[in-house]
């Protein structure tokens, strides 16, 4: 893998313009949104009083940002009102991305990736992906599947969901577009031996990424939740240390549940990665900052639309300052 | 499902039991955590903020009527009461009407609208005795119209497709005459996932709308999802003005705000509520039994339709003359187990009854719970089965070989079963069926 990482050293000025550029894009719509709001809560203001910080708040709930993590930044924001006695409602925005930046700088999750260059030096590089019914899964996975590829990787995807109708199909179809390798052993077949033969397929075909794909559960379902743990544990034993990374994604638009999801995915099966799908049309990118917030488990991939490139690597300050880029610009 | 809100409701109210009456002070008090707990339930901030207003006007205007009943459960009342008129009073049913009739299925992307048209196909077919056509228009996601066509067969509900066809309106178009030439009443028309922002696609349903003049639009909601419901229910809402809502997933453990604002803020009723995976997981919306539910009361009603939808009533007859006789044996049961099973999933059976929900929060049922219990009986032989007195040490030795539990698990289970019979016999002098329910639950 060091061999990649040397060919790969930097990304150049160009791609991360344009990267920018399409997280801005994709995330015109939350940010409108979102200052929209504030900045109808601060109308005919001139300073921030109580009835500022009320109506803050309220803008931060609806947002998604869940209630702790409100009630944090609003206990920021009224120190530092208590603090700097007078502020000005021109200055809530700045004021408001410091903290939240701030916020989620002290958070121990602090370990966030640059590139989709796999983090772990393995060949292959294994991944498992976890969530409930619904959130994008499989879509995620081909997603990054391309990425991989793009990065001239050989990438295998294992069909471990089994269960949902047609769920191999969609795995399948996705490969097929991608230009990858593919494992299956057909519907209603056990996903453990599924995800066991998936390593080994990507051992004895020389890939350096392979990708699991698992059925959605609800986290209620105690034996789904079992079965999940197996999974993991076959594709240790097959290859021990595997899988590298446990990726759980989350749909933006879920509510305070996604917290629930978080809780019991990781009990059942180690999560390390999260990746937050559906962020374009929501008008919620919040829950982003929630969920960085209140978990140890970093972001690391953010879902921007339903074409194959619109997957990106989570980056705290850069998506805030794309909250708060409209602000700059006027 | 709405656990954690009935018990953050009840906490709040907690506060208000020890108190003689209704105070200006306490209900403050229990109003603010009834809003807390809604939020956090992700009803919209809004709702939740004129909701607990309301309420709270209600509490201070019943204070001296009903000063001898005690405030806990004044309060209980005028939430319950808000809660079912938010919700939208009467439970509404589903227009078929039309040759055939047409039924629209919309929503986001992930919200479970294929599995939901699998699982109302089935309902009609079942239920309702229509003969159903599916209709497969997402034509975009890889693998949609496969994922129908299992569905299709798993229900045995006929299917109309055209892989070759990339306009959803044209193919719903051809499967509405090919319904009226080959006898189906319904067809249920599944779309693609679409979000309220995208204009494209939110244009492409307006006229898949237009173009089949549906008898009825629903819109399909994960209950998990976010204070965004409101927003998107809206959308959708002004580009396809739909009947009604359908409400996925609620076997989580989500607290469901979305299903108090959606009502709310469109004014359109919720027809049904998705529960599970299988085909069989779908219920119509019951607003009053749901306020019940939200706040820990259970919802026995659901409960007993269920018990009755499965019951069989010579089984049952026969089986209650062997209890009165003390003859109940192992395979009586074990079907008992699985006429409980047929039921549905258990701990969503248990939370229905009241009081219930509490008791179980750590509990772990789910469907496997009483897989151990079969195990020890399918080991046995038939004349032990039959005969559960001809359980000696060496018999028993052999079943635990047989299914894989050791000795004291056999020994455990057999007396468990030798009280319960007693149990179960002492009580068909009383109660009869009604009391078999209770000593099943081990």
């Amino acid at each position: 893998m060091s061999f990649f990482k040397k060919m790969f050293g930097k990304k150049d000025e160009e791609t991360i313009k344009a990267e920018k550029a399409e997280l801005d894009k994709g995330l015109e719509r939350s940010k409108t949104g979102f200052f929209d709001k504030i900045s109808k809560a601060v109308a005919g203001k001139a300073t921030v009083d109580v009835e500022v910080l009320d109506e803050l708040e309220n803008v931060l709930i609806t947002s998604d940002v869940g209630l702790e993590t409100t009630v944090k930044i609003i206990d920021r924001i009224e120190a530092r009102v208590a603090r700097d006695k007078y502020i000005n409602t021109n200055e809530l925005n700045e004021i408001l991305r410091d903290e939240i930046v701030q916020l989620l700088a002290e958070n121990n999750n602090t370990q966030e990736i640059e590139d989709f260059r796999p983090p772990v030096d393995s060949k292959p590089y294994v991944m498992m992906v976890v969530g409930v019914n619904g959130v994008g899964k499989t879509t995620t996975i081909g997603k990054l599947a391309y990425q991989f590829k793009e990065m001239g990787l050989k990438v295998a995807l294992g069909a471990g969901d089994t269960f949902r109708a047609a769920a191999v199909d969609q795995l399948e179809i996705w490969a097929n577009r991608v230009g990858c390798e593919f494992f299956s052993k057909g519907m209603y077949t056990d996903p453990a031996a599924v995800a066991y033969e998936a390593v080994q397929y990507g051992i004895n075909n020389d890939c350096d990424v392979v990708i699991v794909d698992t059925a959605g559960r609800l986290h209620t379902k105690k034996n789904l939740m079992m079965e999940l743990t197996k999974i993991k544990n076959s594709m240790n034993k097959k290859m021990p240390g595997t899988p590298h990374d446990v990726m759980l994604v989350l749909d933006a638009t879920t509510g305070q549940n996604a917290i629930e999801q978080a809780k019991q995915f990781t009990a059942a099966t180690e999560v390390t990665c999260l990746a937050l799908t559906k962020l374009d049309g929501t008008a919620k990118g919040g829950v982003a900052i929630g969920i960085s917030d209140q978990f140890k488990i970093p972001i690391k991939y953010i879902g921007i639309g339903e074409g194959m490139t619109q997957l990106q690597v989570f980056n705290k300050r850069e998506f805030v300052d794309s909250f708060f880029k409209k602000i700059e610009g006027s | 499902m709405f656990d954690n809100l009935s018990e953050k409701l009840e906490s709040a109210f907690q506060g208000l039991k020890g108190d003689g009456k209704l105070t200006e002070i306490n209900i403050a008090q229990s109003v603010k955590e009834i809003r807390r707990a809604l939020v956090a339930a992700d009803v919209n901030y809004k709702i939740a903020k004129e909701f607990t207003d309301k309420i709270k006007d209600q509490a201070l205007g019943t204070k001296n009527v009903l000063s001898a009943v005690k405030p806990g459960e004044v309060m209980v009342k005028i939430v319950m009461d808000e809660m079912v008129e938010l919700m939208g009073g009467q439970s509404v049913g589903i227009n078929t009407s039309g040759k055939p009739g047409i039924i629209l299925i919309s929503g986001l992307q992930g919200s479970g609208k294929t599995t939901f048209s699998g699982k109302l196909a089935n309902y009609l077919k079942t239920k309702k005795k229509k003969s159903p056509l599916l209709v497969a228009c997402d034509v975009y996601r890889p693998a949609a119209i496969n994922q129908l066509t299992v569905i299709s067969e798993q229900i045995k509900v006929p299917i109309f497709k055209d892989e070759e066809n990339k306009d959803p309106v044209q193919i719903a178009q051809n499967a509405i005459l090919h319904a009226q030439t080959h006898g189906f009443d319904v067809v249920i028309v599944d779309t693609a996932g679409r979000l309220a922002v995208d204009e494209h696609m939110m244009r492409e349903i307006e006229n898949i709308k237009a173009g089949i003049e549906p008898s009825e639009t629903l819109f399909v909601v994960d209950a998990m999802t976010g204070q965004d419901a409101v927003n998107t229910a809206k959308a959708f809402n002004e580009r396809i003005n739909y009947d009604g809502v359908v409400l996925t997933k609620m076997d989580g453990d989500t607290r469901g705000g979305a299903a108090l604002s959606v009502k709310y803020t469109v004014g359109k009723p919720i027809k049904f509520v998705s529960t599970g995976e299988t085909m069989e997981t779908i219920d119509v919306f019951h607003p009053e039994r749901m306020a019940q539910r939200i706040l820990g009361m259970g919802d026995i009603v659901s409960f007993v339709e269920k018990a009755q939808e499965q019951f069989d009533e010579k089984e049952a007859a026969r089986i209650e003359k062997k209890i009165k006789k003390n003859k109940f044996d192992f395979n009586d049961f074990l079907g008992q187990l699985n006429q409980i099973k047929k039921m549905g999933d258990l701990k969503s059976l248990i939370n229905m009854i009241p009081g219930m929900s509490k008791m179980t929060k750590n509990l772990d049922i789910d469907d496997k719970a009483f897989s151990k219990v079969e195990s020890i009986i399918q080991s046995m032989t038939p004349q032990e089965r039959s005969n559960p007195e001809l359980l000696n040490m060496s018999r028993k030795r052999r079943i635990a070989n047989g299914c894989g539990h050791n000795i004291h698990e056999i020994n455990m289970f057999v007396k468990q079963f030798d009280q319960m019979k007693k149990m179960m016999h002492k009580m068909s002098k009383g109660k009869g069926m009604q009391g078999m329910m209770g000593g099943m639950k081990k």
